[in-house]
């Protein structure tokens, strides 16, 4: 049974949301307020990627570094063998787009806290087109030695992401986004790296979903019901480590899974999935996100719609998957 | 705790020979590494590790010591050798150079051998590893009696990522910052000139907001006051230009850079062994 706090009113028109990034600039400014070695380096875009938040309560803690993605992460390197915690934040798309192997080999190599902070993940980021809306980030973060990756569902989770990455003592990799996305979690809660979390049980299929894409899979969850489909939810915040054991579970209760993410499904966490449901559990799986391809200029939800991504479109993929997968129970 | 000074420059000139010599040894048995780098900067590592910078090779992690970060990773050996030398670890050890399950990587992983401070190989990032530990101690440790010092190679400064700590550093005056580049006019595919011109190097360096020397990189003495004038400024970080000749010391791998990688046999190094022990021919070697 799940236990998770679910927030009130989450189907209702006015149900509260905001961006995740948000959600990251107060848990900065905590973590700030809690540990002295936390430092901030920003990228030239210290409000858009809310670090604006520590940088007025630690002036003396917030370097900006100008657009140097690649000098970004290099210098925090250095700060963190000297002690610090540094957090580096910009848009996905150049840092860790930008600068790969500098996070490769001076961060994830050489096993320093450095935390990287890719804001304006996903389609979503909308107008501003394919260049900007940064989709093979999970896939580039999540094959690196070292590294945690984390993609919080919403504003309320990305703060606690935060503060539980600020201590961690490892690299660590957080992705966020820019539109506003329904808040389904509570002050109460859980969130712990590593773990993934049932929000709503099932037995038909277990939709797994990452960042932005959990609260559109209740919403799918809940148009299936009408189907007679009863879907389990699993939110899976942390992409690495994956809760190998609570997917696995799921999986074994369900015998059909769905994954969706709002980036690449190649190599991302559908890739993730399949890695280990192929090695451990093979079960039909039907991985949503963007189907290798880049995206392009838009409205948020414009897009979010037309590449499948919305509560309603996903109800209707996994009901054709399941109308057309078998259930798979067995025993190895 | 090793705070320099104590050496004579005939001394110091003798530690560097010696690193030359442990040099063509690890390269012998790694079968593998790079030549003309390692060798051209031995002068400057003899300095650095028994002169200008203070440690304490029983306590690597010293928090009053002085930092060194290794841009140009790939000349890490002679690095390897200075530290050994130093005490961090056993002579023994550096034929052990890039061999499984070796502290000594092929190229330097901090996490591996105490002592030293990051990770290099793929160029360019040193720098800013440099500039970031030196903000540190600028800004938020206010450490004002700690220098971190960088070494870069000079084709290295193609990386756009060198140019970005240029800024970087010049930006917030990173006094403490002090960078030897050494000028060796060698990289992989030819000249620097020939691949990637980089003059005017010390005007660039000058208009990014950095104090400018160049030294003979080969004369351990102006190695040592260049530091020492470095130091002396306080409101830039330092670039030190010295000029060095690739694979100095053994004279068949000098100016070519052929030589910036590895011979053709483990043969020349043997052979690189004999000519520093006979200075190049003009004596008779003291171990032959």
């Amino acid at each position: 049974m799940s236990h998770y706090p679910l927030a009130d009113n989450l189907y209702g028109d006015d149900v509260a949301s905001e961006p995740t990034r948000a959600g990251f600039g107060r848990g900065l400014k905590a973590a700030g307020e809690a540990n002295e070695a936390i430092v901030a380096l920003c990228a030239d875009l210290t409000e858009s990627t809310k670090m604006s938040d520590f940088k007025e309560a630690f002036p003396d803690r917030f370097v900006e570094i100008g657009v140097a993605e690649q000098n970004l992460v290099t210098v925090a390197s250095g700060m963190a063998r000297a002690g610090k915690i540094p957090f580096t934040s910009s848009y996905a798309a150049f840092s860790p787009g930008r600068n790969w192997e500098q996070i490769r080999t001076t961060i994830a190599l050489n096993d320093q806290p450095v935390k990287i902070i890719g804001s304006h993940a996903g389609v979503s980021v909308g107008p501003d087109g394919a260049t900007h809306q940064m989709l093979e980030d999970i896939a580039l973060m999540r094959v690196l030695p070292n590294m945690i990756v984390v993609a919080p569902g919403d504003s309320v989770e990305a703060e606690k992401a935060t503060l539980a990455i600020a201590e961690n003592g490892k690299p660590s990799y957080l992705r966020l986004a820019r539109e506003k996305t329904p808040i389904f979690s509570t002050d109460h809660s859980p969130f712990e790296i590593g773990k993934a979390y049932v929000l709503r049980d099932g037995t038909d299929v277990s939709l797994l979903g990452t960042g932005t894409m959990t609260y559109q899979l209740l919403v799918a969850a809940k148009e299936l019901e009408k189907h007679g489909i009863n879907a389990e939810v699993v939110h899976v915040p942390t992409i690495k480590p994956l809760d190998d054991d609570t997917i696995l579970a799921s999986v074994k209760k369900t015998g059909r899974v769905v994954t969706a993410e709002e980036a690449q499904i190649k190599g991302g966490f559908g890739g993730a999935v399949a890695e280990l449901l192929g090695e451990q559990l093979p079960t039909p799986l039907k991985r949503i996100g963007m189907q290798d391809r880049f995206g392009e200029s838009g409205a948020p939800d414009e897009l979010l719609d037309h590449f499948g991504l919305t509560g309603a479109k996903i109800a209707k993929t996994v009901k054709h998957f399941v109308d057309t997968s078998s259930q798979y129970h067995r025993e190895f | 705790m090793t705070t320099g000074g104590q050496l004579t420059i005939t001394e110091l000139e003798r530690k560097a020979y010696n690193l030359r010599v442990d040099l063509m040894k690890m390269l012998e048995h790694a079968g593998s590494g790079h030549s003309a780098g390692p060798l051209d900067l031995a002068d400057i590592f003899s300095a650095l590790y028994f002169n200008i910078m203070k440690y304490d090779p029983k306590n690597p992690d010293w928090d009053e010591r002085d930092v060194f970060f290794l841009s140009n990773g790939h000349c890490v050996p002679i690095q390897y050798a200075a530290m050994a030398e130093a005490g961090f670890f056993d002579k023994e050890e550096l034929l052990t150079l890039r061999k499984f399950g070796s502290r000594l990587q092929g190229h330097p992983e901090r996490t591996k051998l105490p002592g030293l401070e990051n990770t290099s190989g793929p160029l360019g990032s040193g720098l800013s590893q440099g500039a970031g530990y030196a903000y540190s101690l600028q800004y938020l440790d206010k450490q004002p009696h700690r220098w971190v010092y960088v070494v870069t190679g000079d084709g290295e400064l193609d990386e756009g990522n060198i140019w970005e700590a240029a800024m970087f550093a010049g930006k917030y005056k990173l006094s403490q910052l002090i960078v030897f580049v050494d000028r060796n006019n060698i990289q992989i595919d030819g000249s620097t000139d020939e691949v990637m011109p980089l003059e005017d190097l010390h005007g660039k360096w000058e208009s990014f907001g950095w104090h400018v020397q160049e030294i003979d990189g080969h004369n351990i003495e102006s190695i040592i006051d260049a530091a020492s004038m470095a130091r002396a400024i306080t409101n830039k970080p330092s670039v030190i230009i010295a000029h060095t000749i690739p694979g100095k010391g053994v004279d068949f791998m000098e100016y070519d850079y052929h030589w910036h990688g590895y011979g053709k046999s483990t043969d020349d190094y043997k052979k690189g062994l004999h000519k520093l022990r006979t200075l190049n021919g003009k004596i008779k070697g003291e171990h032959e």
